[in-house]
């Protein structure tokens, strides 16, 4: 089986350490990884944002790189349910009042449609990946830590993932599991949203922040480093002690790990100052 | 062009050239027939409504019971109820509607009795379709007490089942409990300008 | 009373109003408390039906073939309507339809119409087009009533005032209700019951002597000329049923093909607006009966605008149940005021725009006004994939400059790997540059609240490039 790792490129330029996780994880699990040199972004932010005729550009640059794979994996629900979900829409319906999105891109519409219905089928996130193609919710992953996971929207609704991520963790040894309040509401993050209407944004992350912290959990997990750098930069900016880490980065944990390279102790001072805050 | 023309006009020229829509009509025409009255009774009075389930020959003492723990006197009933419904309650007033009563009245009588058209079980719903012993719909309006007689046969499981027996041509009342209202807080208070009480008795 | 669309005029953007409702406490307090208790009741009544999926599948695809048909609809409930002896209206904009009101107001030689709550007479103003022609509009909802006499807007489609608690309702009864009829009881309290009790006896004198009814519907059966109120307080019941002279004014997309249809909506819409089984009330009636005079206006104003847009026309599958509202995370903070219409929510975020254009400021800043986080499209029984209506309208309306350059950067810069991987190299060479708590410029947004995250020393393309993957 071909699998290609889609990064992403928030992940490629921020948070490498998620990467890298998902690559030590799949190796672990007997997966050889490619990492398809060309990728750059699936154009989430551009489609998003109103940039339709970029974000079709940048589309139509994911389905070249990534044809011909068995599986694409991304560490983020909501790139891949932008490649899953709202790839077939801007096939065939978001150009359609404006034909002009796919005059700059090769193969034009109908082939931009071939395409989407070739490749997006094969995208997967993370635990979806594990779940339903590798079969395994038991990836033989240490983390003795108590744990709250915030399932993020596009994974939720999007992808809908349903409990594939939290079957993932309750496996992990010496993991302790809590359970969020009002997991399933958004944290506000919302891309250029976050920005745009910061104010809004930041009330809606105060009271994910509340959520999380009367959990007591030590780290904050999810499976989208975009609502993790806005919960985690919260975090970090109210001291409130808690780390935010990718779920890779939680299953790639091993025995191994602890107090090694790739150690996963949770910081005792504020992540902020030594540099591992989102 | 006159507006009828000119927005018949910007409608065709909308959607000129969509597609045609099938309709898939795959949800439950039906509904669970076993506990069907036990079903219709538990959700009216889950609004709050008073309900009893009587045997059909005690219908009328159960009417005569609910009349004077309300002390209603005074009672609207329409044309066409059944007469044996009342004939344990010899004393209560009754207001028909012919000539037809005003609204003075009605707000001055202390209830009304009506029988219904259909119930839906799964709802908890009486619609009254202004046949005979429902009367026309103000007499269930404006009286703040509303005593409904509802059949056996009457109660249909589901809300597709009562939409296919009615007739819409009539003008049609679907009551599910007391008037209530949700505009303060969003939580429902019974209430408001309906009949405050609702007294439905189920006949087997 | 200044619930009209033209109160709403002139408002600032949709981040600028949302900012100043944010620091209303007791506002927020006040939705997320009423938010929250419909949210569960609606998620119960739902689950209790094992169709539902199939109900909303139904629903969707209902609505769109009467809308991809709605010509021969519109013309064959006109001919029931008119087969039924009620009389039939068209108008094509808000001041037509008002003119049509008034007229007919007119005619009666009445001052004073009983109205039942409806969103399409709040769109055009009608009130305010009555007002300004003598005539008196006593809106006889609560929670209209409420903000009538609070001299305040509906920020709420279902319950236009969800922003006031009950303690506030009190003291609007007590200073407010007097200057419009009978005054509220000098001990009244804030028990809602008691609140009920005195908007019942407030309004009672009215309906009895009402003459004239104007209401709005919820349906409109094109095959048996049907209209459909459901409500729950017995204020619509009132107003259909006792004036002898009833206008309804009708948006064109509120038509349904068939009575069986109702077998669908009169499920999904109940539990899907007050998160009941059912409404305590709904009434149909056709044509004149009882020896009513009736009268339909059927209102396009711009809907058939809205119709041309192959994306943007699923809003007008709404049903104005308002769960999208309630379960939106930022209407739940911000509230309705802020969005600057009588459509506010996720619905208003889509409709809006379409109807009125996005000249305005605030109009064209209301496709963002959400963080896409999908829970809207999930609740809407008609399945209105709000989100992807609002990335279509994003868009379709004009960005500003400076954004639109920082876009184009960013796009150019991921078009090529080699012009990614130059900017990763260039940011983790200034990574010891980079504030991690106060950025510059519009970067200022992100750090009032947040750390930025720290730049790596290696993007994870450089990483793989130099091990190999890791293997070295
Ligand atoms: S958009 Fe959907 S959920 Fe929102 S009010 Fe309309 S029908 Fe209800």
């Amino acid at each position: 089986m071909r699998v290609a790792l889609f990064v992403t490129c928030l992940n490629d330029t921020l948070f490498p350490g998620t990467g890298k996780a998902v690559v030590t994880l799949l190796r672990r699990l007997g997966c050889e990884v490619e990492f398809p040199e060309g990728q750059t972004c699936c154009g989430q932010m551009h489609v998003n944002t109103g940039y339709r005729d970029e974000g079709v550009r940048l589309a139509r640059h994911f389905l070249d790189v990534f044809a011909g794979y068995d599986a694409v994996v991304a560490p983020s629900g909501s790139c891949a349910a932008m490649v899953r979900e709202q790839y077939p829409k801007l096939a065939d319906g978001m150009g359609a009042t404006r034909p002009g999105a796919f005059a700059s891109v090769h193969g034009g519409r109908s082939g931009f449609a071939r395409a989407v219905a070739e490749v997006t089928p094969r995208v997967y996130d993370l635990s979806e990946f594990l779940v339903d193609v590798l079969g395994v919710t038991d990836v033989g992953a240490y983390f003795p830590h108590r744990v709250t996971y915030h399932p993020t929207c596009h994974s939720l609704r999007g992808l809908r993932v349903g409990d594939r991520p939290t079957r993932l963790l309750r496996n992990v040894r010496g993991l302790e599991l809590v359970p969020l309040p009002g997991a399933d509401e958004c944290c506000g993050f919302g891309g250029t949203f976050a920005v745009k209407n910061a104010a809004v944004s930041a009330a809606m992350c105060a009271d994910k922040v509340a959520n999380i912290e009367s959990t007591g959990a030590e780290v904050l997990c999810a499976a989208d480093n975009s609502c993790l750098m806005h919960i985690g930069g919260t975090l970090s900016r109210q001291r409130t002690g808690v780390r935010v880490m990718h779920l890779a980065e939680i299953l790639a944990a091993t025995e191994r790990d602890v107090g090694g390279p790739m150690s996963r102790e949770v910081p005792a001072v504020d992540p902020a100052v030594n540099g591992e805050a989102r | 062009m006159s507006s009828r023309e000119q927005i018949l006009a910007r409608v065709r020229a909308a959607v000129a050239g969509a597609p045609e829509v099938r309709i898939p009509r795959d949800y439950r025409t039906t509904g669970a027939e076993a506990g069907r009255v036990e079903r219709f009774a538990e959700r009216v009075r889950d609004y709050k409504a008073v309900v009893h389930v009587v045997p059909a020959a005690e219908v009328a003492a159960t009417v005569a019971d609910a009349l004077s723990r309300r002390g209603a006197r005074r009672l609207v009933v329409p044309d066409g109820l059944p007469e044996r419904w009342l004939s344990a309650a010899p004393s209560v007033e009754r207001l028909v509607d012919d000539p037809p009563l005003t609204a003075a009245l009605l707000d001055a009588a202390d209830g009304v009795i009506t029988g219904c058209a259909v119930a839906v079980a799964e709802t908890g719903t009486i619609v009254l379709g202004t046949g005979p012993g429902q009367g026309r719909r103000a007499l269930t309006l404006v009286p703040d007490y509303h005593l409904c007689v509802v059949l056996d046969e009457q109660i249909v499981p589901s809300v597709p089942e009562a939409v296919a027996r009615l007739d819409p041509a009539r003008p049609l009342t679907w009551i599910s409990g007391p008037s209530a209202t949700s505009d303060i807080e969003l939580n429902r208070v019974e209430g408001v300008h309906g009949p405050r009480t609702l007294e439905v008795v189920i006949a087997l | 009373m200044s619930a009209g669309p033209g109160t709403f005029l002139g408002m600032p953007a949709f981040p600028k109003n949302a900012e100043e409702a944010l620091e209303d406490s007791q506002l927020r307090f006040n939705l997320r408390k009423a938010t929250h208790t419909i949210r569960a009741r609606r998620q119960a009544v739902v689950d209790e039906l094992p169709d539902w999926a199939a109900l909303r599948a139904a629903g969707k695809a209902i609505k769109d073939e009467t809308l991809r048909n709605l010509d021969r609809y519109l013309i064959q409930a006109e001919e029931a309507v008119t087969r039924a002896g009620g009389h039939v209206h068209w108008a094509a904009d808000a001041a037509e339809a008002n003119r049509i009101v008034i007229d007919l107001v007119r005619a009666t030689g009445e001052t004073q119409v009983v109205k039942v709550k409806s969103m399409a007479t709040q769109e055009i103003g009608l009130n305010e087009a009555l007002e300004s022609e003598g005539i008196t509009a006593n809106e006889t909802d609560l929670a209209e009533l409420i903000v009538q006499l609070g001299d305040d807007w509906p920020s709420h489609i279902l319950v236009p005032a969800i922003h006031r608690n009950r303690s506030e309702i009190r003291e609007i009864f007590l200073e407010h209700m007097g200057e419009w009829g009978r005054p509220a009881p000098a001990d009244l309290t804030d028990d809602p019951k008691a609140l009920a009790e005195a908007a019942r006896l407030h309004l009672r004198e009215r309906f009895l002597s009402a003459k004239v009814g104007v209401s709005g519907a919820n349906f409109l059966i094109a095959e048996t000329g049907t209209l459909v109120v459901l409500e729950s307080e017995g204020n619509g019941r009132m107003c259909l049923t006792m004036p002898r002279t009833l206008i309804s004014v009708v948006g064109i997309e509120k038509v349904l093909p068939t009575w069986r249809d109702l077998e669908v909506f009169l499920q999904l819409l109940p539990r899907s607006s007050t998160g009941e089984r059912m409404n305590p009330y709904t009434s149909t009636w056709t044509g004149a009966v009882e020896g009513q005079e009736f009268h339909l206006v059927l209102l396009d104003n711009g809907r058939t605008k809205v119709l041309a847009d192959e994306i943007g026309r699923q809003a007008l599958r709404c049903i104005r149940c308002s769960a999208c509202l309630n379960v939106c995370p930022v209407y739940e903070r911000v509230g309705g005021h802020a969005y600057g219409s009588v459509y506010p929510g996720p619905i208003g975020a889509i409709l809006t725009p379409q109807l009125r254009g996005t000249a305005s400021e605030l109009d064209a800043s209301l496709p963002y006004a959400s963080s896409l986080c999908g829970a809207c499209y999930d609740v809407c029984p008609v399945a209105i994939d709000i989100p992807e209506v609002l990335v279509h309208l994003r868009a379709k309306t004009p960005h500003a400059p400076a954004e639109r350059l920082g876009l184009k950067v960013a796009a150019w810069t991921l078009d090529r790997p080699s012009r990614l991987r130059r900017a990763q190299r260039l940011a983790s060479r200034l990574r010891g540059l980079l504030p991690r708590r106060r950025l510059p410029g519009p970067g200022a947004a992100w750090t009032d609240t947040r750390d930025v995250p720290a730049v790596p020393e290696e993007s994870f393309r450089d990483w793989w490039n130099r091990t190999e993957g890791g293997a070295r």
